[in-house]
């Protein structure tokens, strides 16, 4: 017997990955609810993530309650490093997930009181392309790239540099050594992200990094205008 | 491979809408990809064939349409197309964008239900 079947049709338009960003809208809210600028880290593995959160939380906590969650797919090296700053500090290990999730930022999140927070910074697995589709509920997303990376950088991964809110170079006291051709970094950047803002830091040097600081304070009186 | 995840996530969105709906299977899954979704087309397909295993999608085919990057031309003043991927310019006149229209899309835009 030849069994018909039928088959229709259902019209969806639906963002696959919509339970991502049901839990990063919540995220979000409550970022807001409880007036912490949430910051998120995105690089390529080297790009001096670490080294730059290191220098910047270490600034920040002279003044304000600063937290960190940073995921890695293995150990809890980063981890240390930043907790050495005072900072509160956790490791999100992902495992062979190439990228954090809303979701881990949720769960990392549980026994942490919000309310007595002013910063979260988030940084992300060390990977320019996965990291770009998933919202966290950061208010602010910041994408590292440093001198020694080629300047190219944006125009390969430009799906990571147009989901960024403003870009950093690193490493810019190596700038001469390796002959970077900063103003097509920058040229490239605006190309990808039209209008992005783009900082020049070292964190060896310290070259940049009051420039950081105002424009992480600046983004936190933006985000959370009560404070 | 964040292309397994997105790939469990359209197998439980259309499973989820497949017992909403009921029918005994998802036949096809129509998508719009964007060039600069972050998403593989080749890496999604292989990561679906993994994700479908053991569900009610087990047959299912994933129908991909591809979206191209556009941009607002501040020049030309309407929504053009690029030089190349490589080069996110103006098709036509070669300026900057002031923006850009289209690319990002990830959204499932249909599902084929058995009944």
């Amino acid at each position: 017997m030849n069994v018909l079947k039928e088959t229709r049709l259902v019209a969806l338009r639906t963002h696959v990955l919509k339970h991502n960003d049901v839990v990063a809208r919540s995220l979000r809210e409550e970022f807001l609810a409880n007036e912490v600028c949430a910051i998120s880290l995105v690089s390529s593995p080297g790009a001096g993530k670490t080294a730059l959160l290191e220098q910047l939380l270490g600034r920040l906590i002279l003044q304000y309650h600063v937290a960190a969650l940073v995921g890695d797919l293995a150990t809890d090296n980063d981890a240390r490093r930043l907790g050495r700053s005072g900072a509160l500090v956790r490791q999100i290990t992902t495992g062979t997930i190439c990228h954090l999730e809303a979701e881990m930022v949720r769960t990392a999140l549980l026994d942490w009181s919000l309310r007595d927070l002013d910063f979260l910074f988030i940084e992300n697995v060390g990977n320019l392309v996965c990291p770009a589709t998933f919202d966290l509920g950061e208010q602010i997303r910041l994408v590292l790239f440093s001198v020694t990376e080629g300047e190219d950088k944006p125009l390969k991964y430009p799906t990571i540099f147009n989901s960024a809110d403003a870009a950093v170079i690193t490493k810019v006291d190596l700038a001469q050594a390796v002959e970077c051709d900063l103003p097509a970094m920058h040229r490239n950047l605006q190309l990808v992200r039209p209008g992005i803002e783009v900082l020049e830091v070292s964190a060896k040097s310290g070259q940049g990094l009051d420039q950081l600081l105002t424009f992480v304070e600046q983004s936190r009186r933006r985000q959370c205008p009560g404070t | 491979m964040h292309e397994l995840s997105i790939a469990m996530s359209i197998v439980e969105i259309a499973a989820a809408e497949l017992r909403q709906q009921g029918g005994t299977t998802v036949a096809a899954v129509h998508l719009r990809v964007g060039a600069w979704s972050g998403v593989a087309r080749e890496a999604l397909q292989s990561a679906f064939e993994l994700a479908r295993v053991d569900t009610a999608l087990d047959r299912c085919q994933l129908q991909i349409e591809e979206v191209a990057v556009a941009m607002h031309c501040p020049v030309c003043q309407c929504e053009r197309a690029i030089v190349s991927p490589d080069d996110p310019r103006c098709g036509v006149c070669g300026s900057a964008a002031s923006e850009f229209v289209h690319g990002r899309e990830l959204e499932i835009v249909a599902l084929e239900i058995e009944t």
